[in-house]
């Protein structure tokens, strides 16, 4: 196990420094002369020596090699720049919106299993009946609607019938639990109803996979009920790769997040992309779009760590 | 010496299968797979109304009427008007042919591509399996929307640039699922047999790797599609996809939808709609195509 975990450890590094390049040409090298757009490109009227000071102080009348270790350099001491639409330390303006994005991804994943594994558990069992269909048209449907479209719904319902509006200030849970349930409410279930669909349809799937195994069968033959058969024997077996799928979805999660603070005006981190590539805020969009490929490449490094625990054979491969 | 080996193999599993004409299959496939076939009706009805736009449409899609803004639904424009007058109805059927257009292509582009990574890959294995895969590793560390993102505010609004957007994200994602089964093609004694006989790699690979690969490569085409829908509308939405007046379904949703939503409850209903019904058709399409196509998950 060790020499695994090491192994993988060690192969997250490449990548992430793959990653750190990709974000430096994409952000920085294609969209051409940053210290141009700070100027205000689209003007025009630019004084040269402010240009040529702007360039000397952003780095960028150094090498690329210099400025992609430099970024690096920022990225191990968790400094990356300033934002340019605020002024801010972008580590700053990103530890505001932090909690409130990791609230919402909790919950939103909680919602979901909470909804997920006994409605897929409930469709495999009855296979190719009614409920099995219903179950997949609820969650097929729950993909097939844009996030956005959810929360513009759910925004519309309660504008209509109850003339609520969003509240503005984000309110920790531990300050004021009631005022935080009110704003978090409803892009939660927005989220979580999502994130469900996801979770339902692998759920349905691996509990198929295992009520074919051979040890079904046995319990079967032993005469245990159904229900004893369906949740001791198969769900338990079925439950690995599910727990799998919901770290992996984290990606779903942010695309989520991205969408949902955005209609809901919450102060979160997918927000805060959408408005720093508005902005064209460089600094904080490579910063953030590094950071959310970091966050990823951890929770799936953890996902493969704790699958390869619970199953032996994967270490051996 | 190597046709006849083929030869010999196609007998031997068509000797197993029953006859199935083309028709018989379809009616086999819309009895068994009832929501496949509801997909497919869906898709054949958005395609159909995309074709015949120019005809269906009752008004011009981008004519603004200012003496019309927000009309509710009536007789003459059944889904209402829009903020600069426009019939929503139009709008929507021609926006059809954007969600099509971008899904088809981006999904295209981005499986096609990371098929061909993936096949190579596979095929050649060693240093230039390992630079492939650490490449896709890399591409994989991005979500797909963040990366979609980050390349369309790059780009800018227009609607090639979002198909490119799209079809990067998938890529990778193509190519794990095509060299994963490439892999286990290239292990087959048949694959071994022709190359004993010298025959040339690029024949290995075309006429007997890639024949074998084309099932999952049109399972993750069909599974991207709705997706890729989903993201055109996600990134027009956000402001980086298409640009206005573009009728994208996703477009019609941004900004303005909400804050006339109380006047104008009808703007952000409709072209919602739309996108669900649309990517839905795709998804159950592609669901039952999967579970027709991958033996693993018939029902034994």
């Amino acid at each position: 196990m060790r020499t695994y975990v090491l192994k993988r450890v060690l192969l997250i590094v490449p990548t992430l420094l793959g990653a750190a390049a990709l974000v430096f040409v994409i952000m920085r090298v294609i969209p051409g002369d940053v210290a141009l757009l700070i100027l205000g490109g689209d003007s025009g009227q630019i004084d040269q020596r402010q240009l040529t000071a702007m360039r000397h102080n952003l780095g960028l009348d150094q090498s690329l090699l210099v400025q992609f270790g430099t970024w690096l350099w920022g990225i191990v001491r968790l400094d990356f720049g300033n934002s340019l639409w605020t002024g801010q330390p972008v580590i700053q303006e990103l530890l505001i919106r932090l909690p409130l994005s990791l609230q919402l991804a909790l919950f939103a994943t909680i919602v979901s299993v909470i909804i997920a594994i006994p409605l897929g558990m409930l469709a495999a069992v009855r296979q190719d009946t009614w409920v099995d269909y219903a179950v997949r048209v609820f969650s097929i449907g729950g993909l097939a609607m844009p996030g956005f479209w959810v929360g513009i719904l759910c925004i519309l319902g309660l504008v209509i019938f109850f003339g609520w509006g969003p509240p503005l200030e984000f309110t920790p849970p531990w300050v004021d639990p009631w005022a935080n349930f009110q704003m978090m409410v409803w892009p939660v279930v927005t989220v979580g109803y999502r994130f469900s669909a996801v979770t339902t349809r692998m759920t349905r799937s691996t509990v198929l996979e295992v009520l074919r195994e051979d040890y079904i069968r046995t319990a079967w033959a032993k005469g245990l009920r159904e229900r004893a058969v369906v949740i001791r024997h198969a769900l338990k077996n079925a439950m690995l790769p599910v727990i799998t799928l919901i770290g992996t979805e984290f990606a779903f999660l942010i695309g989520g997040l991205v969408v949902t603070e955005t209609v809901f005006t919450l102060n979160g981190i997918g927000r805060f992309v959408v408005d720093a590539v508005a902005h064209r805020d460089y600094p904080v969009v490579q910063a953030l779009v590094f950071l959310i490929a970091f966050g990823f490449v951890v929770v799936n490094l953890l996902v493969d760590l704790t699958y390869a625990w619970f199953d032996p054979r994967i270490r051996y491969r | 010496m190597a046709t006849r080996i083929e030869v010999a193999h196609t007998t031997a599993t068509t000797a197993l299968a029953p006859q199935l004409t083309r028709a018989d299959e379809i009616v086999r496939f819309i009895r068994t797979k009832p929501l496949g076939a509801a997909g497919a009706f869906i898709i054949l009805a958005m395609m159909v109304v995309a074709a015949l736009a120019t005809v269906l449409a009752p008004y011009d899609a981008y004519h603004a009427n200012y003496g019309l803004q927000f009309a509710r639904p009536s007789t003459d424009h059944w889904l209402g008007t829009d903020e600069f007058g426009r019939d929503l109805l139009s709008r929507l059927i021609y926006g059809a042919r954007i969600a099509l257009f971008v899904g088809f292509t981006a999904s295209f582009i981005g499986c096609t591509l990371g098929g061909l990574l993936g096949v190579i890959s596979a095929y050649l294995g060693g240093k230039v399996d390992l630079l492939l895969e650490r490449l896709m590793d890399i591409l994989l560390a991005f979500p797909q929307l963040i990366l979609a993102l980050a390349i369309a505010s790059i780009l800018g609004p227009a609607v090639q640039n979002v198909v490119i957007a799209i079809a990067i994200p998938i890529i990778p994602r193509a190519a794990r699922v095509v060299r994963a089964t490439a892999l286990s093609v290239k292990e087959n004694v048949y694959v071994e047999a022709v190359s004993a006989l010298g025959a040339p790699r690029w024949r290995i690979v075309l006429r007997h790797i890639v024949p074998n690969v084309v099932a999952p490569y049109i399972i993750m085409l069909t599974a991207q599609l709705g997706g890729a829908i989903l993201a055109e509308a996600a990134l027009s939405y956000l402001g980086l996809g298409a640009a206005e007046p573009t009728p994208s379904w996703g477009l019609m949703l941004s900004g303005s939808a909400l804050s006339y939503a109380e006047k104008a409850p009808w703007l952000p209903l409709f072209p919602g709609i739309a996108i669900s019904l649309g990517v839905f058709g795709f998804n159950l399409f592609g669901d039952s195509l999967r579970d027709a196509l991958d033996p693993k998950l018939r029902k034994g």
